[in-house]
């Protein structure tokens, strides 16, 4: 592809034919913010952080809608783009609740750690009580950036109540900053369009056809929409604070989505998709996002062989449960026998267990159940 | 009614305006009256017929004969039989049923001597409320479909572009971008298919220039969108008609079938070899649906929302493809352009304006309706001689041009030429044309709220200083308005609507805070007023404004009490009445029904009118002592 040259803050970058401007200044580490646009995204141009200047361009262009073309010269901290950018998220600001602006924990920069009280709460265990993407939201990361303290505005709220019908993540429309991440992660990504849009003005929500309660929807749940939320508008219903993340590769079919699996106290708290790997590129189902989670630590799961018995199942090694089919396969013509593998188990297992059928067994009997 | 003859110059006719205005007061019902009434009378040889709208709707359903030029207003039913007999069989005009000029109270008899249309240009409007809009003979009788026969047989594309680029016509959508200009860029666009839409989603409120124009003469707009889609090389058409229009989609729908019919539409147009179809695409009545990413959004039949440009429409547009919009008056002004020529049209206008501009005339002015006048035509020209003035003797106080995101010009701004660089100069805008008219009892910041509230409503929420900022402003001015604002509020204000004016995605956003601006830049002392001394100057906020029943006044009459809606009134036979300023609701009822001679009732604004706390009996006259001059007495 063709390569350009644009200056950005009178710095020379490189840049390809067809990147936006935001583009060109993200790939050369130069920082403008924005809250709207996604790498996984058409480009949207709504909540105006990104606004820049651009010689002999009239206004204030949205850098991540404007293509970048060879010579362009951009300036992305003048007097004029500061106030225009200061005044978007001041506004935003005051859509959104702004508790963590206030936090006196904030103030010494600490995080909160579990047992410490806080102003809604005698005790912080799993996570920030007051908001669930603290220290994750993007929005504060950019007011950080930007250096505001306070909100000249009176807070102005639409009085949406919270769509908690999905068993997995709510909407809090009080948190939303209506960027439209989600619905365009909806129609773009993944193709449901189970939301979009609706309203005008200042009365403008995220909704479903209808206006019906998510669960009541086409959604499936899959929770892409949250993943790709900046804020706290859209979280699990049981958000917890990992302690750490475990990268690993979803047992729940043989796609082999790679997921960073979040733990606490040893346990499955939270999964995300990885984003660094050409299966998935962060992308999850509802089964990966939401139930891994479950499953891994449920207490009906076998966690060790079990052999038959007259009275039931007893619990046995896998030595000598492995010796008991060695032994009783060996009774049996190569004909009088069939396998059948799991779409749970990973591409390798099934080769493997494929093998063993044709060379070991040596009978063609062998099936899945990833057709279900 | 004789549907389907050609007109005849000598024929004797009366037309009954079919607009919208005048169907709603039963101008069906009138036409329907005449023509029993003719067949009764066994005056068969005059003609009854419809045409669309005149513009005057305030005078409908209006009524005018044809060949001595008769014009009558408020025609119902009951007068159609002195009609008749009269005017038709007699020859003896029904003078009751003349124009009377509100100011002077004179009567005009003839169409062509009514201030209103005279001092008026009619290029876009030439055939409305002269033309059976459902006739495709009317129109090709007064040259209609000449031009679109001269485009396609003695121009070419690039001919037709230049002809439009020479005349100088700029976009009538409200932007004023060059049309020929736009046409070319699209011309040039090397994908295809190529789109021609025409942008009739005319939304603002109170201007109707783009519905009378496709109600009284449709054809104009589709020989102008086909001589359009012929320079441009597009093949398929859309009309965004919001649905709001019944009546314009249906005489749309009605002339793409004629014109289909006669071979000015679809395949092989005369004999040309070029196919153009045009669809009717109904909008759901979104006021950013004007906005052409927006439109074009609409008609792919996702959310009406604007986007960044570019990539320009004229590159990808429609389905990605190249396309290019117009406004209805737009194509219009083609017609006529390609007609008559560049060089006729381009003597029209100033410099930079050329042609004519229409505009929606509302508002505190004596004659209300939709104005066609050469660019450059001063604003007092347009509110004094065809406008007629303030009615009710009042002094003028603003006029908004361009809708609801125009801005508010002062009296000291009634020479400002009507043209896109003047009314730009001067903080407003030309908009797709409309034009209202304040006189002194409005107040500016509430017309200012006003106007947001509505720009408000409408924003399509896709960007933040649209969609949270004109909501701010909105909140601000609604606490002024209340006598709730705070100084550091009117510098908030400012600068907010400055920040929304550069900061927004589209015009819309970049637009919507003119109202503010221009009225804090010409009446910064009412927001003033507000602010600090808690009073509306124009006695026009309710919660700013009192009312008072002068005791020397009152004679106890009791017409306010009993049409009191709230019961806030206190009084009784020769009794001075008094008003409960707790209950009071202030609705003006009280002030409206005492009788003149009385004139007991007052308003005031930040000013207490002593008045006795219950009603005392009527006493001798004394003045009334007023500390200052801000009570209006009625």
């Amino acid at each position: 592809m063709e390569n350009i040259t644009l200056t950005i803050d009178g710095q020379k970058v490189e840049a390809k034919k067809g990147m936006t401007v935001l583009e060109a200044a993200q790939a050369a580490n130069i920082y403008i913010p924005t809250l709207c646009h996604h790498p996984d995204l058409e480009p949207y141009g709504g909540c105006r952080l990104c606004v820049v200047e651009i010689e002999n361009t009239r206004g204030l262009p949205a850098s991540c809608v404007t293509p970048a073309t060879d010579g362009m010269v951009v300036r992305t901290c003048t007097p004029a783009v500061d106030a225009e950018r200061r005044t978007a998220l001041e506004l935003l600001l005051s859509t959104h609740p702004f508790d963590c602006l206030v936090c006196d924990r904030r103030k010494v920069n600490r995080r909160c750690t579990p047992y410490d009280v806080c102003l809604r709460s005698v005790a912080v265990t799993d996570r920030c009580v007051t908001c669930p993407a603290n220290e994750r939201c993007e929005l504060q990361a950019v007011v950080d950036r930007l250096g505001m303290k306070s909100c000249r505005l009176p807070r102005v709220t639409r009085p949406y109540p919270i769509d908690s019908s999905n068993p997995f993540f709510e909407i809090d429309h009080n948190r939303c900053i209506l960027c439209a991440r989600c619905t365009r992660t909806c129609n773009e990504l993944t193709g449901i369009g189970a939301i979009e849009m609706a309203y005008r003005g200042f009365s403008m929500k995220v909704s479903t056809f209808g206006d019906k309660p998510l669960f009541e929807s086409i959604c499936k749940s899959c929770g892409e929409c949250m993943a790709h939320c900046p804020v706290g508008a859209m979280s699990p219903k049981d958000a917890v604070w990992p302690e750490k993340e475990v990268k690993t590769t979803c047992p729940y079919c043989g796609v082999g989505c790679q997921m960073l699996l979040g733990v606490k106290d040893n346990k499955v708290v939270q999964i995300r998709g990885e984003r660094e790997n050409n299966v998935n590129k962060g992308g999850l189902c509802v089964k990966g996002r939401f139930g891994v989670v479950e499953f891994v630590g449920h207490t009906d799961r076998l966690t060790k062989p079990l052999v038959k018995q007259d009275d039931g199942f007893a619990e046995t090694t896998w030595d000598s449960a492995l010796e008991e089919i060695a032994n009783k396969l060996s009774r049996y013509k190569p004909d009088e026998v069939a396998v059948i593998s799991s779409a749970k188990c990973t591409n390798e297992d099934n080769y493997v267990l494929q093998k063993f059928a044709r060379a070991a067994l040596g009978t063609h009997n062998i099936d899945h159940c990833a057709r279900l | 009614m004789n549907q389907g003859k050609p007109a005849k110059s000598n024929e004797r006719k009366i037309f009954v305006c079919h607009g919208t205005g005048c169907v709603s007061t039963k101008g069906m019902e009138v036409r329907e009256a005449l023509e029993k009434a003719l067949a009764e009378a066994r005056l068969q040889d005059i003609r009854v017929d419809f045409t669309g709208c005149h513009g005057f709707c305030e005078q409908g359903p209006i009524v005018f004969t044809e060949p001595d030029g008769v014009f009558y207003c408020h025609v119902g039913v009951k007068d159609v039989p002195e009609i008749v007999e009269s005017h038709l069989r007699n020859g003896q005009p029904v003078v009751r049923l003349h124009f009377k000029d509100p100011l002077t109270g004179e009567v005009v008899p003839l169409f062509k001597d009514i201030n209103f249309y005279k001092k008026q240009q009619r290029i876009v409007l030439r055939n409305c409320g002269r033309i059976n809009p459902e006739r495709i003979e009317d129109y090709i009788a007064v040259g209609g479909y000449e031009p679109l026969r001269k485009a396609f047989t003695e121009m070419t594309p690039g001919l037709v572009i230049e002809e439009i680029k020479r005349s100088g016509l700029r976009g009538r959508g409200g932007a004023g971008f060059p049309t020929g200009l736009k046409w070319s860029f699209c011309q040039q666009a090397p994908d295809f298919p190529k789109y021609m839409v025409c942008n009739a989603d005319e939304g603002d409120p109170g201007a109707f220039m783009d519905r009378s124009v496709m109600e009284g003469d449709p054809h104009t707009v589709i020989e102008g969108m086909t001589i359009a889609a012929y320079a441009i090389g597009a093949t398929e058409g859309y009309i965004y008609i919001r649905a709001e229009y019944p009546l314009a989609v249906k005489r749309v729908r009605i002339a793409l079938e004629q014109a289909e019919k006669k071979g000015f539409l679809g395949k092989n147009i005369l004999g040309s070899g070029f196919d153009f179809r045009v669809h009717v695409k109904e909008g759901a009545g979104a006021f950013v649906c004007g906005e052409e990413t927006a439109l074009i959004a609409s008609i792919e039949g996702k959310r009406g929302m604007p986007r960044a440009r570019p990539p320009f429409p004229a590159n990808s547009g429609l389905w990605g493809k190249p396309t290019n919009i117009n406004n209805v008056k737009t194509l219009a002004s083609v017609t006529a352009i390609i007609a008559n020529g560049a060089d006729w049209y381009s003597k029209i206008g100033t410099e930079k304006s050329k042609g004519t501009a229409v505009f929606a005339l509302t508002g505190k002015i004596a004659n209300s309706g939709l104005i066609e006048v050469p660019m450059g035509i001063p604003l007092r020209k347009i509110i004094y001689e065809i406008g007629g003035g303030i009615l009710n003797g009042k002094q003028f106080k603003a006029v908004q041009t361009g809708g609801p995101s125009g801005g508010c010009l002062p009296a000291s701004y009634l020479d400002t030429p009507v043209d896109y660089e003047s009314l730009a100069a001067a903080g407003s805008i030309m908009g797709s044309g409309g034009m209202v008219v304040m006189d002194e009892d409005t107040c500016m910041v509430d017309v200012a709220r006003y106007f947001l509230s509505f720009t408000q409503a409408e924003s399509c929420g896709k960007c933040v200083p649209c969609r949270v900022g004109t909501k701010h402003m909105l909140d601000m001015l609604s606490n002024i308005c209340c006598g709730k604002g705070k100084p550091s509020d009117l510098d908030l204000l400012k600068e907010l609507a400055e920040q929304i004016k550069v900061g927004s995605l589209c015009a819309l956003g970049g637009t919507a805070p003119n109202p503010v601006l221009t009225t804090m830049r010409y009446f910064r002392d009412e927001y003033d007023a507000h602010v600090h001394q808690k009073k509306c100057p124009a006695l026009a906020c309710p919660e700013l404004t009192n009312y008072y029943i002068l005791p020397d006044k009152c004679q106890g009459c009791g017409l306010c009490l009993r049409a009191c809606p709230v019961a806030a009134i206190a009084g009784g036979k020769r009794l001075v009445h008094v008003i409960d300023q707790e209950k009071c609701i202030k609705c003006s009822t009280c002030l409206d029904v005492c009788p003149r001679r009385f004139d007991a009732v007052a308003k005031a604004s930040a000013e207490k009118i002593e008045v006795p706390s219950e009603p005392v009996p009527v006493t001798a006259k004394k003045p009334v002592s007023v500390a200052s001059g801000s009570i209006s007495e009625e």
